[in-house]
């Protein structure tokens, strides 16, 4: 589904990615874990396709397509998602009408017919109610004044209604209690678990994937993937720590 | 509006009639047009033209004198280039438009804008003047003879007095004579003096006593737009307890030869009475390297004069090279309410210095103010407002909010709050906040699916919502859509 081959990238001229490749299939569920600054969260914002985050050598390849070729939204419409570390807050636009003109957005793109307002609602509160999201919060500005485990449970509504074929999950465990926890691990077993779709979580802690049992643990540390293993990995690296991979 | 189309040729004659002379819009405007230049001549011409009485004659030549001896303003955050008045035709403008041969000649800018608006092909022609466009555009528009039949009558069986100014002259002179430039004085400023003078046409409505108008009184036909000239006088007297609202406008961009437009708009308001005054404004603005463009300078002003009247405006201005504008209210009415909401948006080399003036003369006066303005490109918008609270009026309450949204570093933003208040039971508070448009709110939106541009009008839309939910519907969903448009091409 993704291969990143030798990827390079660079903000604000400084590189960061320096020569990563990795390759995920769908159905399977890959966790990157690695030191603070190691550029995890740039290679979720390269592969989205933020402005300003230049690739200067290698390439990705999504679903046969050469995803860099493709601008932010396009990457979303061919089914690309990135949970953000730090959602956004859009003051004065509510999360339905956020999310309604979004999927709506995506849908033209695949040229497939809009949902109208009731159906969108529909999908919407299934997938609040789901991940056990008031429904007043579906009407509220989006991410405004939404605590940091709300806004991590938005993204996952989100997940949700968008329903993408990948899933880039920066760090969606972070700053959550001991039960949205479970919530969101759920969610996301239930949204991205299946045959046709793969995540990539990128998290510090084993305590998600005791909920979301990844097939693959890599390590990225100075912009590459360092190491890969199974699931084991990310319980030595818990008891280990990063110290004995510098390279 | 629907797209009904005409079924037969009566029918067709009948609404063209209706769209010629029953408005008056038209009737009288002929072919001629006075000689380029302002003199007393030129005020007599149009006086002539127009069959107006002594009176109105001696009106407008008061005002000429007067303006002869005014110069225009230069307090506002606005770089204007002189105007050259003797430069240019004052009785000629619905013909002043050079007529196109077909769409094909128009600004292809502008017709993407057109059909984004999803404006039909034939009223696309008749706002660019397209050559013979107008009566089948009229047709379309007025869609079926009956909307148009049923509309008058409607009015009329409530007793609303809804006809150009020019018509009101003349058959109307007491009420006109009674409240024409009350509330904007002849010598109130150097453009209102000017539209004194030579004003050409506008609308005029009284709305009598205990009636509430039956419908949105509007340029109710978007083709109405066409004839409204550069300079534009509006007269609305809403007696006691009746209401009225009324909608002015055109969200389409409006091609027009006249680069200056000095509009005076006057409003009346008895005891109890409503009137909420809408305004889309999007005169062409000029092209990007800000080439050409409107100079909006327009004086717009309500007179709450009885107790209890309420006067709301909400403005949405995106177009016109230069807008100079501030809709005021005057309350003079005990308990008497003013409420300003404004949308501005400037981009490219476009300014904007608008803004109101509430004068809280009558005890316990309330009134709100909400400005959002929004700035792209290399442009310039400026809030200028002021409340005054006179000595002997108690329990007065305002409250301003302001709020500026950048986008791009070029362009700039500022508030220009003027308080005077003379009496210490007032109580007055003044909000303003300025911020960004920044990467990560529009990364994030592109990021769940929307282009960049349209992550941009959804932005601002939120951020404009306040003011967007005070028009009245149909009119606020091509208001938000003209906000995107606008701000095209402004980001990234
Ligand atoms: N705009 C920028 N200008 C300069 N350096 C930047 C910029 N953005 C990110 N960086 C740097 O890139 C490096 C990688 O950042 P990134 O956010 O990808 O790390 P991370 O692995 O996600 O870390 P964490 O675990 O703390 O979230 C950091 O050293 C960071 O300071
Ligand atoms: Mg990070």
């Amino acid at each position: 589904m993704l291969s990143i081959s030798n990827l390079h990238a660079t903000v604000a001229d400084k590189p960061i990615l320096k020569g990563l490749s990795l390759t995920i299939n769908a159905g399977e569920i890959h966790a990157i874990m690695g030191p603070n600054g190691a550029g995890k969260s740039t290679l979720g914002y390269t592969l989205a396709g933020r402005p300003g985050y230049q690739v200067t050598a290698g390439g990705a390849q999504f679903d046969g397509q050469d995803l860099l070729a493709l601008d932010a939204h396009e990457r979303a419409a061919a089914g690309l998602f990135l949970g953000f570390q730090y959602p956004v807050e859009i003051p004065g636009v509510s999360n339905v009408q956020f999310l309604r003109e979004s999927l709506n957005a995506q849908r033209k793109l695949r040229g497939e017919p809009p949902l109208s307002g009731a159906d969108f609602l529909k999908v919407a509160r299934a997938q609040a109610d789901a991940m056990g999201m008031d429904l007043d919060m579906l009407k509220r500005p989006v991410n405004v004044g939404f605590s940091g485990g709300e806004k991590k449970r938005n993204e996952m509504v989100q997940m949700g209604i968008l329903n993408p074929k990948l899933a880039l999950l920066d760090e969606t465990d972070s700053g959550l209690d001991i039960d949205a926890l479970r919530i969101v691990g759920e969610g996301i077993n239930r949204i991205m678990r299946k045959p046709d779709k793969a995540v990539l979580l990128i998290t510090h802690y084993q305590r998600l994937l005791d909920y979301v049992q990844p097939d693959f643990v890599h390590v990225l540390a100075d912009g590459k993937i360092v190491r890969s293993g199974g699931p084991e990995l990310a319980l030595e690296l818990e008891r280990d720590g990063y110290k004995d991979l510098a390279a | 509006m629907t797209d009904t189309p005409i079924k037969d040729q009566a029918a067709r004659d009948a609404a063209a009639k209706v769209a010629e002379y029953e408005h008056g819009w038209s009737a009288d405007i002929e072919t001629d047009f006075a000689p380029k230049g302002l003199t007393e001549d030129t005020v007599r011409f149009i006086s002539a033209k127009k069959n107006e009485p002594d009176w109105m004659l001696d009106w407008r030549l008061k005002a000429f004198r007067l303006w002869q001896t005014m110069d225009a303003p230069d307090w506002a955050k606005l770089n204007v280039p002189p105007i050259d008045y003797q430069d240019a035709y004052y009785y000629a403008a619905p013909k002043a438009k050079k007529k196109l041969e077909s769409l094909d000649e128009v600004d292809p800018e502008i017709l993407k804008v057109y059909e984004k608006l999803g404006i039909p092909i034939e009223e696309q022609k008749v706002l660019a003047g397209v050559e013979g466009a107008r009566k089948v555009a009229v047709d379309a528009v007025f869609d079926s003879v009956s909307v148009a039949t049923t509309f008058r009558e409607e009015l009329k069986k409530a007793g609303v007095i809804f006809l150009s100014i020019s018509e009101a002259i003349r058959e109307y002179p007491d009420l006109v004579k009674k409240w024409l430039g009350r509330v904007v004085p002849v010598r109130d400023n150097y453009f209102a003096a000017l539209n004194c003078a030579v004003f050409s046409d506008g609308t005029f409505v009284y709305i009598p006593e205990g009636v509430r108008c039956p419908m949105e009184l509007s340029t109710y036909f978007r083709i109405n737009a066409e004839n409204t000239g550069q300079f534009e006088r509006t007269l609305i007297i809403a007696d006691k307890g009746s209401y009225v609202s009324y909608l002015e406008g055109c969200t389409a961009p409006m091609r027009d030869e006249n680069q200056l437009h000095a509009a005076v708009v006057e409003l009346v308001a008895l005891d109890d009475a409503e009137i909420k005054y809408s305004t889309v404004q999007n005169w062409y603005p000029g092209d990007a390297q800000g080439k050409g463009g409107i100079y909006n300078f327009v004086t717009k002003r309500a007179l709450c004069q009885g107790a209890r009247s309420k006067v709301s405006w909400t403005q949405v201005e995106t177009g016109s090279a230069i807008t100079w504008k501030y809709p005021s209210c005057v309350l003079n009415g005990d308990d008497s309410v003013g409420e300003f909401y404004s949308v501005a948006v400037t981009n490219n080399y476009q300014q904007a210095d608008t803004g109101t003036k509430m004068i809280h003369n009558g005890k316990r006066t309330r009134s709100t103010i909400v400005s959002k303005g929004i700035s792209a490109g290399h442009s310039s918008g400026t809030y200028r407002g002021l409340v005054r609270v006179a000595p002997q009026a108690e329990g007065v309450r305002n409250f301003t909010q302001c709020d500026s949204l950048l986008l791009g570093d070029q362009c700039g933003a500022h508030t220009v709050p003027y308080i005077e208040v003379k009496n210490p039971s007032a109580q007055i508070e003044h909000e303003a906040t300025t911020s960004k448009i920044s990467d990560d709110q529009l990364f994030y939106a592109m990021q769940r699916g929307l282009a960049q541009e349209e992550a941009v009008a959804l932005i601002v839309n939120g951020f404009a919502k306040e003011v967007l939910q005070q028009l009245p519907m149909e009119f606020a969903v091509e208001a938000q859509k003209l906000l995107g448009i606008s701000l095209e091409g402004s980001v990234g």
